[in-house]
């Protein structure tokens, strides 16, 4: 049935769902509604979750470490500044193969201080092992928060897992959506049976200790490895998914890709505008497509770059910068991705949206017509850029 | 109505009017009507008084757009004073019409409107809210004079839909549903169109 609610609804309501073990909790816009339902619902007694409310997001990832250590299963929400102070409890988090689960509300780091979306928190946070799926809209959110926990806690990846949305704009804007009920969630995600865990007596074991250099790089190479394991059980877990719900994931969506020439590379609710300004387009007969990347960790690589093979000019659209002096994140990754191909499409990197500035369906039809210049005369011209952004003059 | 059966509004108000709570309100009881919606404010530093800007997208066909909205059908202007500073017109489309709360007619208001030529509606929001619900409360009215003017939802559905959301929305003060109610059946008669 469809109902109204913003993402940050959705996600509360997957929580409740699922009824996570514990919730480690500190509030920071626009993530914080997540914590305030799941904290009503507590006090109500809906659900038996412990709810652990501290003083920071250091704290808050901490509480699910130890949690998830000693078996149980934990969530917690997060932003921005939020997410860059857990930053050296994701590490461990992932390192020591714990299968927490993290509502990561994308929302621009300071300074300047700004609470409106772009990507530099999680993109910040790619090189933590933690896998990264990303939503277009509330329905996206929702869907994968309930399937992060089967991919997270398989044998063979045991990786913690952050679901992305867009601040705001997902996470405060009603939309339409389709709920799952309880028990469908329920046997979906199932119950948490670690193999090894602190609190199990029969086999007590240390967790996070000191490593040495004659073990901590098998132990990085393991982590490594069950990231490039995650990638098929991504796909088995989405298959799954959609036999209870009809909706399919993959790796990437693929929108009007099939005889696309020019094509667009992005993350989260931009694509939503660009399908809308690609379809004015083709009615015009360009051949325009984008590819939504749904997974960034593990990195789509291969995938990627078929699906790009054939096409003559892509745009990579990170919506943070980065600052390497040599294009964004998202870029960096596509670029990479298709250096072994035989031939290589024309590729540029926009820079956009930073802060919150919005995108419109004009924006991406310019975008489309440089792309086509740029086909029609085989020069790529400048390869890094950015949009939208007002000149000295301007501002003045 | 606009592109592709879309019908698309935008809000001026300020901070504390309750801008936000209207425009969700209306994007809820629109997709309990079995439409498709999208109900978002722009956020930014939230101060009391402060103009803000919220936006709603109704239509037949889910919509994937997630810019603002810069081409409305229909603008709700929630506080007459931001007509000296903000262009409240701008970009609506002709066929449009912009609804704002204040005590005088279409006519008297229009002047105020930097040139726009298209329909003008009115509705004191105020009174209206100060009669029923003693205190003022403009947002609820002007959210009845937005489904009114432009009948993008059906009077009575509206209505019976939206005693459902105040019920979900003052799950903890049921007392004031009643004169809500009764504020938006008072406001779908007053609005004045010209």
């Amino acid at each position: 049935m469809s109902m109204p609610l913003s993402g940050n609804e959705a996600i509360a309501h997957a929580i409740k769902q699922i009824n996570p073990d514990v919730m480690g909790a500190f509030p920071i816009t626009p993530s914080t509604e997540i914590t305030e339902y799941v904290a009503n619902f507590v006090a109500n007694g809906e659900i038996n979750t412990e709810f652990v409310p501290v003083e920071s997001e250091h704290s808050s990832m901490s509480v699910c470490i130890a949690a998830q250590a000693a078996g149980a299963r934990a969530v917690s929400a997060t932003s921005s500044c939020g997410l860059a102070l857990m930053y050296e409890m994701l590490y461990v988090a992932a390192s020591c193969r714990l299968p927490i689960t993290l509502a990561c509300v994308n929302r621009a780091l300071s300074g300047p201080i700004n609470i409106n979306h772009d990507y530099s928190d999680s993109m910040g946070a790619r090189d933590t092992g933690w896998i990264q799926l990303y939503a277009e809209n509330n329905q996206e959110a929702y869907d994968n928060f309930i399937m992060a926990m089967p991919i997270g806690e398989s044998p063979t990846v045991r990786l913690p897992v952050m679901t992305c949305m867009d601040g705001f704009i997902t996470s405060h804007s009603v939309e339409n959506i389709d709920l799952l009920d309880t028990e469908t969630v329920q046997q979906f995600v199932g119950e948490f049976t670690p193999e090894h865990y602190l609190l199990k007596k029969e086999n007590p074991l240390a967790v996070g200790p000191y490593d040495i250099s004659a073990y901590y790089m098998e132990h990085k190479v393991q982590e490594a490895e069950a990231m490039k394991a995650a990638k098929a059980i991504i796909l088995e877990v989405s298959a799954r998914f959609e036999k209870i719900s009809g909706r399919s994931y993959g790796l990437f969506e693929e929108y009007r890709m099939e005889d696309a020439e020019l094509a667009l590379v992005l993350i989260g609710s931009t694509a939503g505008t660009a399908k809308a300004a690609i379809d004015n387009l083709r009615e015009e007969g360009v051949k325009a497509g984008l590819v939504k990347i749904r997974v960034f960790r593990p990195f789509p690589g291969e995938e990627l770059a078929r699906a790009l093979s054939k096409i003559k000019a892509v745009a990579v659209m990170d919506k943070s910068e980065g600052f390497s002096g040599n294009g964004g994140p998202l870029f960096a990754e596509t670029r990479s991705a298709l250096y072994d191909l035989k031939e290589r499409p024309h590729m540029i990197n926009i820079v956009y949206g930073l802060g919150g500035r919005d995108v419109r369906i004009e924006d991406v039809g310019k975008l489309f017509e440089r792309l086509a210049a740029i086909a029609a005369s085989g020069e790529t011209g400048p390869v890094y850029t950015h949009m939208g952004q007002r000149s000295r003059e301007e501002t003045k | 109505m606009g592109n592709n059966g879309m019908t698309e509004f935008r809000w001026h108000g300020r901070g504390g009017q309750g801008v936000k709570m209207a425009c969700l309100l209306l994007a809820e009881v629109a997709c309990l009507q079995g439409k498709f919606v999208q109900g978002f404010p722009e956020y930014g530093p939230e101060r009391m008084g402060a103009p803000i800007t919220a936006y709603d997208r109704i239509s037949d066909k889910r919509s994937s757009i997630h810019s603002f909205i810069y081409y409305p059908d229909y603008v709700i202007v929630v506080d007459e004073t931001l007509l000296d500073s903000v262009d409240v017109t701008g970009g609506l489309k002709e066929g449009g019409a912009v609804i704002i709360n204040t005590v005088r007619s279409p006519e008297e208001v229009r002047p105020k409107l930097r040139g726009w030529q298209g329909k003008v509606c009115t509705l004191d929001a105020r009174r209206i809210s100060e009669e029923i619900l003693g205190q003022n409360f403009p947002n609820v009215p002007m959210l009845a004079a937005a489904v009114k003017v432009s009948a993008v939802l059906q009077e009575e559905g509206f209505l019976t839909d939206m005693e459902k959301a105040f019920h979900h929305k003052f799950a903890n003060k049921p007392q004031v549903i009643e004169a809500n109610m009764a504020t938006l059946k008072k406001s779908l008669e007053e609005v004045q169109v010209g």
